[in-house]
Formats: C-alpha cells, sequence, structure tokens
C-alpha cells in the first residue's frame, strides 16, 4: 500500500521490525510516543496512536518473518504504515475478532498473543485498513486524526 | 498556569559541588548543573524528593514548616502520617503513646491520618465501581501525580481523583473541633506530620482543588528528636487510637492496595520502577488490572526523604504496632463514606491537567525543525551519557541545545575535538606564513640579512 502515502506529510519517521525480538519489542511505540509528545500533540491522540503502533509491532514481531512501520505526520492526521514479510492472515475477519488468535503456546506463555492485538489496533484508529496475502505478509494503514471523535 | 510553582526541593548552594549524580537520577530530568551548580528546572521538578536522597553532599533540602507556626492559632491539631508511627519500636511502644507524645509537644488534639486513609480506602472503591478507565491509578502519592502530568499526560484521565488522606484527615479534624468547641475554622491549625517534600507541596499548591485544609507541614525528621524527649513519659491514653490495622498499613507500601477492595489490584513502588509500570500502561497494557497504588518511594512513605528510620526495619515497626489492632475498617466509617461520599466530600472539584514537559514548541512545524535538528545533533554527541556537559545524558543535552539552553561546546567530547582541530589548523596556518605572506608585516619582523626581498 505505499502509494497511499499522504505525499502531504510534513515530517516521516521508519522503524524497523525484528521478527522474535522481545528484548526490543516496544522500543519503536515508545520511541514514537515521545516523538508525538515532543511535537505537542494532543494528549488522547498519542495514547491512540501508541496504543496502535505497539500493537502493530507485537504483531509484526510475534507472527512475521521482520518488517516496517512507517508513521507520517500530517497536519490532518498521524499515518501508520505497517508491512511485513510473512505468513499473512488467512482470514482477516476472524483476525479481527476479540479474543482470536494464532499465537502459539510459547508466545501465549509470555503473556502475549491474547487476540486483542487487530481489535485494539482498530479501536484506536479513525480509518484502518488491512491488506494480506498469505505466504507473503501483511499490510496495515491505521489513521488517526488530529481532531478526532472516537 | 501562570503562578509562579512552590518547590519544597531547593538547592543549598554553598553544599553544591557541581558533581553530576541528582541529574542522573531525576526521573523527570528537571536538575542541569550549570557554572558548577546544580540548578532546578521549576516546570519539571515533581519534589518527589530523589535528589534529597542522592546528593552526598546535602546540598538537596526540602523547606517545610517548623513548631513554630503552630502559635499562629488558636487550637493545634496533629495529623500524623501513618508512616510516622513506624519510627518508633520497643517493648513498650504503641501508637497510643505515640499518639500522646504528640499532645506533650504542644498540639492540642490529634487526628490520625490513618483513619482518614480508611475513609479514602473506601471512596477510592466506590470510584472505581463506578468507572470504566482501566487501570486506575491511585492519586495519594502527589510525587506520581505530578510524575503523570509532566511525563505520562495521556494518563492523567487514570488518575482516581478522589483527595489524599492527609486532606481528608484535616477537614475531618477541622470539622469535628468546629462542632465540639465553637471555634472557626481558621482559628483551628492542622498540622501533617510529613515523611515527604511532595506532600509539602501538594499542601500549598494542591492540585485538582484550590485550597488545602492543611495548613503546614512538618517534617518526621523535625518531629523525631522531640518525640524521642517526651515518648518515656507519655503514657497510653485510652480513646486517643483509632485506625484499624488497615489504615496505618498506608504507610507502607501494599497497604493502600490492600485496603481498596477491588478484584485485580497491583502496588508498586520506587519512582523509577512506578515509570517502567506508566510506560506499559501507555501502551495499552494493563488494561486487565482494576487499580494500581504508586508511590515514589521505595517502600512507600516509610520510604520517604523525611523520614527517620531505615524503611525496611519500619515494614517490621508497622507490623508490631498494628498486631494487636482490629483487622478491618470500623462498620461506623462505611456508613459515613455512603453518607458524604454523594455530597462529593472525597472527590476532587478540579480537573488533574496534563502539562507535558516534552513539547518542544507551540508550534508544530517549528516543533518539527527541532525534531529534525535534535537529531542530528544527538548523532553528533558521543552518546556517552556521561552528564560532564551538566545535562542527564546526550539526549537531553541535544534537547538543551535546540531550546537554546546549551550549546555543543558544553560537551567535552565536543569541545576536545574542537581543541584538536583548532590546533592542527593552528600548525597548519604556522607552516603556511613564510610561504603565503610576504608583505611587510612578516618582513619587518625579519632580520635584515635574512631579508630577501625580490620585487
Amino acid at each position: 500500500m505505499p502509494d497511499v502515502r499522504d505525499v502531504g506529510a510534513l515530517m516521516s519517521v521508519t522503524y524497523d521490525i525484528a521478527a522474535r525480538d522481545f528484548v526490543r519489542a516496544g522500543e519503536a511505540a515508545n520511541k514514537l510516543k515521545r516523538l508525538l509528545q515532543q511535537l505537542g500533540l494532543d494528549p488522547a491522540v498519542i495514547r491512540r496512536a501508541a496504543i496502535a503502533a505497539y500493537e502493530a509491532e507485537m504483531n509484526i514481531v510475534i507472527h512475521s518473518y521482520g518488517g516496517q512501520i512507517k508513521v507520517d505526520i500530517t497536519p490532518e492526521s498521524i499515518e501508520i504504515f505497517c508491512e511485513d514479510s510473512g505468513p499473512g492472515i488467512p482470514d482477516i475477519e476472524k483476525a479481527l475478532q476479540e479474543g482470536y488468535s494464532t499465537a502459539s503456546e510459547e508466545i501465549r506463555e509470555m503473556g502475549f498473543g491474547a487476540g486483542m492485538g487487530l481489535p485494539n489496533i482498530q479501536k484506536s484508529a479513525d480509518k484502518f485498513r488491512i491488506e494480506s496475502a498469505v505466504g507473503r505478509g501483511t499490510c496495515l494503514q491505521v489513521t488517526i486524526l488530529h481532531e478526532a471523535g472516537e | 498556569m501562570v503562578q509562579p510553582y512552590f518547590h519544597s526541593v531547593t538547592l543549598e548552594t554553598e553544599n553544591c559541588k557541581g558533581c553530576t549524580i541528582c541529574i542522573k537520577r531525576c526521573p523527570t530530568e528537571a536538575i542541569r548543573v550549570r557554572n558548577g551548580k546544580a540548578k532546578i528546572l521549576e516546570l519539571r521538578c515533581i519534589d518527589c524528593g530523589e535528589c534529597i536522597r542522592t546528593c552526598p553532599n546535602h546540598a538537596k533540602r526540602a523547606i517545610a514548616d517548623d513548631f513554630s507556626l503552630l502559635s499562629k492559632y488558636k487550637y493545634t491539631v496533629a495529623l500524623p502520617a501513618p508512616s510516622f508511627y513506624a519510627q518508633f519500636s520497643g517493648q513498650d511502644m504503641s501508637i497510643s503513646r505515640i499518639l500522646q507524645g504528640l499532645l506533650q509537644l504542644g498540639f492540642n488534639a490529634v487526628f490520625e491520618v490513618a483513619e482518614a486513609a480508611e475513609h479514602v480506602s473506601l471512596a477510592i472503591s466506590r470510584y472505581i465501581e463506578n468507572s470504566s478507565i482501566r487501570p486506575l491509578i491511585s492519586s495519594a502519592c502527589p510525587a506520581i501525580v505530578r510524575l503523570i502530568q509532566v511525563r505520562f499526560p495521556e494518563l492523567v484521565d487514570h488518575l482516581v481523583p478522589v483527595h489524599a488522606p492527609v486532606d481528608i484527615a484535616a477537614r475531618l479534624a477541622k470539622e469535628m473541633v468546629m462542632r465540639k468547641l465553637g471555634l472557626k475554622r481558621e482559628e483551628i491549625g492542622a498540622f501533617f506530620i510529613t515523611p515527604c517534600p511532595a506532600k509539602v507541596t501538594a499542601i500549598k499548591q494542591p492540585i485538582g482543588f484550590q485550597e488545602s485544609w492543611v495548613d503546614g507541614a512538618i517534617p518526621i525528621t523535625t518531629v523525631y528528636a522531640r518525640m524521642l524527649k517526651v515518648l518515656p513519659y507519655a503514657e497510653e491514653t485510652p480513646g486517643l487510637q483509632q485506625a484499624s490495622s488497615v489504615g496505618v498499613h498506608w504507610g507502607r507500601a501494599t497497604g493502600e492496595e490492600r485496603a481498596v477492595k477491588v478484584p485485580r489490584r497491583l502496588a508498586v513502588d520506587g519512582i523509577h520502577s512506578v515509570i517502567e509500570v506508566l510506560e506499559e500502561i501507555e501502551v495499552g497494557k494493563f488494561h486487565d488490572i482494576d487499580f494500581i497504588e504508586c508511590q515514589a518511594c521505595r517502600g512507600g512513605c516509610v520510604g520517604g526523604p523525611l523520614t527517620v528510620q531505615n524503611a525496611f526495619r519500619s515494614w517490621v515497626n508497622i507490623e508490631e504496632l498494628t498486631r494487636n489492632l482490629p483487622c478491618e475498617i470500623n462498620p461506623g466509617i462505611a456508613d459515613e463514606v455512603d453518607k458524604r461520599w454523594e455530597e462529593g466530600f472525597y472527590s476532587l472539584e478540579g480537573e488533574i491537567e496534563p502539562r507535558s514537559i516534552l513539547k518542544l514548541d507551540d508550534d508544530l512545524s517549528k516543533a518539527i525543525e527541532k525534531i529534525e535538528l535534535l537529531e542530528k545533533t544527538v548523532k553528533f554527541l558521543p552518546g556517552l551519557d556521561c552528564g560532564s556537559c551538566g545535562s542527564p545524558s546526550c539526549q537531553a543535552l541535544a534537547e538543551d541545545i535546540v531550546q537554546g539552553l546549551a550549546s555543543e561546546g558544553d560537551c567535552v567530547f565536543v569541545l576536545r575535538d574542537g581543541v584538536q582541530s583548532l590546533a592542527e589548523e593552528l600548525l597548519e596556518l604556522a607552516r603556511q606564513v613564510p610561504g603565503s605572506i610576504s608583505n611587510q608585516e612578516t618582513t619587518d619582523k625579519r632580520t635584515p640579512s635574512e631579508d630577501g626581498r625580490e620585487d
């Protein structure tokens, strides 16, 4: 989905996410959160962006072979693009249900894989798009408006 | 906020050696060393007292009240923090004797903050039941409230907007004295015996309400020496001691969490551990927890910078002092809380406002410019976080540079490189002089025999 990226971005940042790296997992979301705080954005907007980025980052860590999170700050919104190469999601509708998870027992024992990742991202987003190709990977676009309702 | 900030934590300039120990431990990066002395940044300081604890030269001090303030009031009430009890131990020690000791120090009455803590425990439980926000975070520790305002502004909604026990204690005590003795509110002075500077600040500059009912905060360290003199003569006095073990346990970590009756709770103490937990909450974790007790000091209030006893010892003292007390909150208190909850007696009247210290500029495009400059600057700095520049880390120095509060030359490594290249340049120039300059200025200085003027 790189073509949908807003060319009017005020600034862009990219974070590389390594698969299965639980030591660094969450760092990208934390960096993004600090950046948004430095920009002085609305606390409620920052919160939603941080949650969406964190869950997306964890999904890449847990399920994929690695990927990237790119964030554009536009005058109207925060656009979060996530791309990974990996197994993809065979049934997106199911994956969007709360509690549905394909995470392994091992991952669940670490306290992850509760099946809340995608639903939480969707809840935090004003606009949400997901595309996935089985055997290739998953793309996610999350829009969070600066001046938003729920 | 227009009003200048009051801070209990202040610097004793003469004692400060300009070392960098405090700047590294400060949880809000509120201290810089400039011109060889520490400087506290007012907007960032949360009065947690971490610097008082860590300064080896005792150059940080808490400004608080002392006994001289008592004479301003017709009638005085001591409000001892539960952690105050924990300073005392011994076979014959009891809370009743400690309270009697306070009366002998000149207070007309005592009201246990531990008792008010029981009210607050029930009020917090009520609030949690009626709120959909999770996890909810206790607002009892004023350093944590301020930490969240400045460093975790997204989480201010998670704070339970219920008054801290000391404020409830002051109100209950004054109401009682007004009723029984017919005194006016301003004739009564209520004094908190405090374990920490954050409480001093919270009383002088409350958050979430206008004016505190507490008239002063006297450090435990000030009261302690006087208590040692009177305690041997202080006898058990029936009726003085009212609080149950539940309220007294608020003086140490986990005490509050256990007193709040909701299913899933956790307690975290030590400000750096609290920060770790808050960072998790910021990204959406811990939403399955109902209530979190957060204490800035390790061990809870007994670990406060203005206490005397070792915090671990104090834990044992609390156990011993509460051994014979009831384990449950008096049902009478539950009835009172039920009644007064509806009047809003326990609720903060105002909002707890976020006030982020991280924002680089009010203007978004300027903030973006600053971020870009910041990234460049961070790359330029050595990344050793040595603190020699007087800022707590290379990242913090970069922020200071971007904000015009420091310069690259403050970094000793950048300076050294600068001096080195300057020296090299100088050497280079020195070599060039004979060849490049052939005018009078140079030739004049030469001896006539060397002078080979050729034009």
